[in-house]
């Protein structure tokens, strides 16, 4: 079940806007396709991010995956529960394991993002 | 590139739902469940493994014995007919063409196990060097499923569709024997540290055996297991991955394998090298270590010292299911590599700490 209140990217994350704030986190098609999670390098609070650029490292045991920032602006806010906790992206990853917190630069950045109907088709057709 | 090869089991890993992926020129199931918990399952119950994308090579006639002996780095003559023997194939200046399992069926006929992704390496090596009579040389690969079944519970699933004695088949020793009624070669032999049996047979018969033990071990916690948790069981257990520890560019002797390279045998293709390696001491040597700062160690990762000098790099590396802690393989400078020395592993860059530590990272089972 893919959130219909969320955006999303190509690269499989996902943005819940409030405000300024952009929260991001990865889908679940993208746990899946990691498999389970065992580390998550989380960027530094006060960095700056632009957006496409990736800022943030999931590991499963396999593969390594880069974290894309889907907007532009500076982390405010990281989950650090994930540092022990990184098998919470596999549990929860639309609630519990949101990664980052971006304050935006341009919040109309958002609009570019795919909704949720756009997200399923692509996943579908990928 | 060539189409991928399929075992006999492709179909039956398919309905299984397994994430499949190229390895070796193979398409192989890396996980079903998952890696985690299918490492947990070998570790604490049962797995069970298809390595029907090894090659098997028979080496036979009444000159198959010196042939063998000159072409590996082990002693033959400890290897008894119904034994097993791990075994290096060296190029003449020491560097390792294939790691693989010599099974001796009887006074001149050798079973050879090498990896999937060296079969037409090792085939065209072994070729060469025939002399012009006494050997036969047979490419059994496609005709023969290899299904492994490691883990605690490994015997007592076994003995539930075989009348031999499996209990009586001790470490790197095999019998001939019937499961579930098809002639099979059960051999105590693995590539996890636990208790188990690598099962070679006829192809065609390879899915009712397969089924026939998925079926028996079903109340004993058997499961299905990739290449996912077949890497992170072996890398536990310190057992060399060819392509990583092992290159044509590292020595057995770099690689600590000391063991099975027996330099006072008589000559072997690479016994100058090696000897000359061994006289001379080696300069870089394989280790184990732990991370103590955050990241997970992977191959290709440069290794530095406390000065940010780079001493070698990381050969294989993961989070251990076992010991949840990250952990790696790599070849340092040998004056770095004492037990207990500081390392750091270049992560994205950063500089991560980690401690040389003694191996293997777990016990195997018979030490434990």
């Amino acid at each position: 079940m893919i959130p219909s209140d969320l955006r999303y990217t190509k690269e499989h994350e996902w943005v819940r806007v409030s405000g300024k704030r952009a929260i991001v986190g990865i889908t679940d098609h993208a746990q899946k396709e990691l498999g389970d999670v065992v580390f998550v390098d989380l960027p530094d609070i006060g960095q700056e991010v632009v957006k496409g650029n990736d800022f943030a490292v999931v590991e499963s045991v396999k593969a390594v995956s880069d974290i894309y920032a889907p907007v532009s602006g500076t982390v405010v806010e990281v989950n650090e529960t994930l540092q022990d906790n990184p098998e919470l992206i596999n549990e929860d990853p639309y609630n519990d394991a949101w990664i980052a917190v971006i304050e935006m630069l341009d919040p109309s950045e958002v609009d570019q993002l795919m909704t949720a109907e756009e997200y399923e088709a692509f996943i579908d057709g990928e | 590139m060539s189409e991928l090869k399929r075992t006999p089991l492709f179909h039956l890993h398919q309905a299984a739902g397994a994430k499949m992926i190229p390895f070796g020129g193979w398409e192989m199931p890396v996980q079903y469940s998952g890696i985690l918990e299918e490492h947990r399952a070998v570790r604490q119950a049962a797995g069970i493994f298809d390595l029907s994308h090894m090659g098997e090579f028979y080496v036979q006639g009444p000159g198959a014995y010196d042939y063998l002996n000159r072409l590996l780095t082990n002693k033959l003559a400890k290897l008894e007919p119904g034994k097993a023997q791990y075994n290096l194939l060296c190029r003449e200046d020491g560097g390792v063409l294939d790691d693989l399992i010599l099974y001796r069926l009887d006074k001149e006929i050798f079973l050879v196990v090498v990896n999937a992704a060296n079969i037409d390496k090792d085939w065209d090596w072994f070729q060469s060097h025939l002399p012009s009579a006494g050997v036969e040389l047979i490419n059994a690969t496609d005709d023969t499923a290899l299904i492994a079944v490691q883990g605690p519970h490994s015997e007592e699933i076994l003995a539930k569709v075989t009348p031999v004695d499996v209990a009586g088949i001790t470490p790197f020793t095999f019998q001939k024997g019937r499961v579930s009624g098809i002639d099979t070669l059960i051999a105590a032999t693995g590539y996890t540290g636990e208790r188990g049996f690598e099962l070679y047979l006829d192809a065609s018969e390879a899915e009712t055996v397969w089924n026939k033990l998925l079926e028996a071990g079903s109340d004993l916690g058997l499961v299905p297991v990739g290449l996912g948790a077949r890497d992170t069981l072996r890398l536990e257990m310190a057992y060399s991955l060819y392509g990583q520890e092992l290159t044509v560019e590292t020595t057995p002797l770099e690689a600590g394998l000391n063991f099975a390279v027996k330099l006072d045998k008589g000559d072997f293709i690479g016994r100058a090298a090696l000897q000359k390696q061994a006289e001379e001491g080696i300069k870089r040597r394989l280790v184990g270590f732990k991370m103590i700062g955050r990241g997970v160690p992977r191959h290709g990762y440069e290794i530095l010292n406390r000065n940010s000098e780079v001493i070698g790099a990381v050969t294989s590396g993961s989070f251990s299911p076992t010991l949840e802690e990250n952990i790696g393989l790599g070849y340092v400078s040998v004056g770095e590599g004492q037990t207990g020395n500081h390392i750091w592993i270049n992560i994205r860059n950063k500089a991560v700490e980690a401690e040389v530590v003694p191996l293997p990272f777990v016990k195997p089972y018979y030490k434990r």
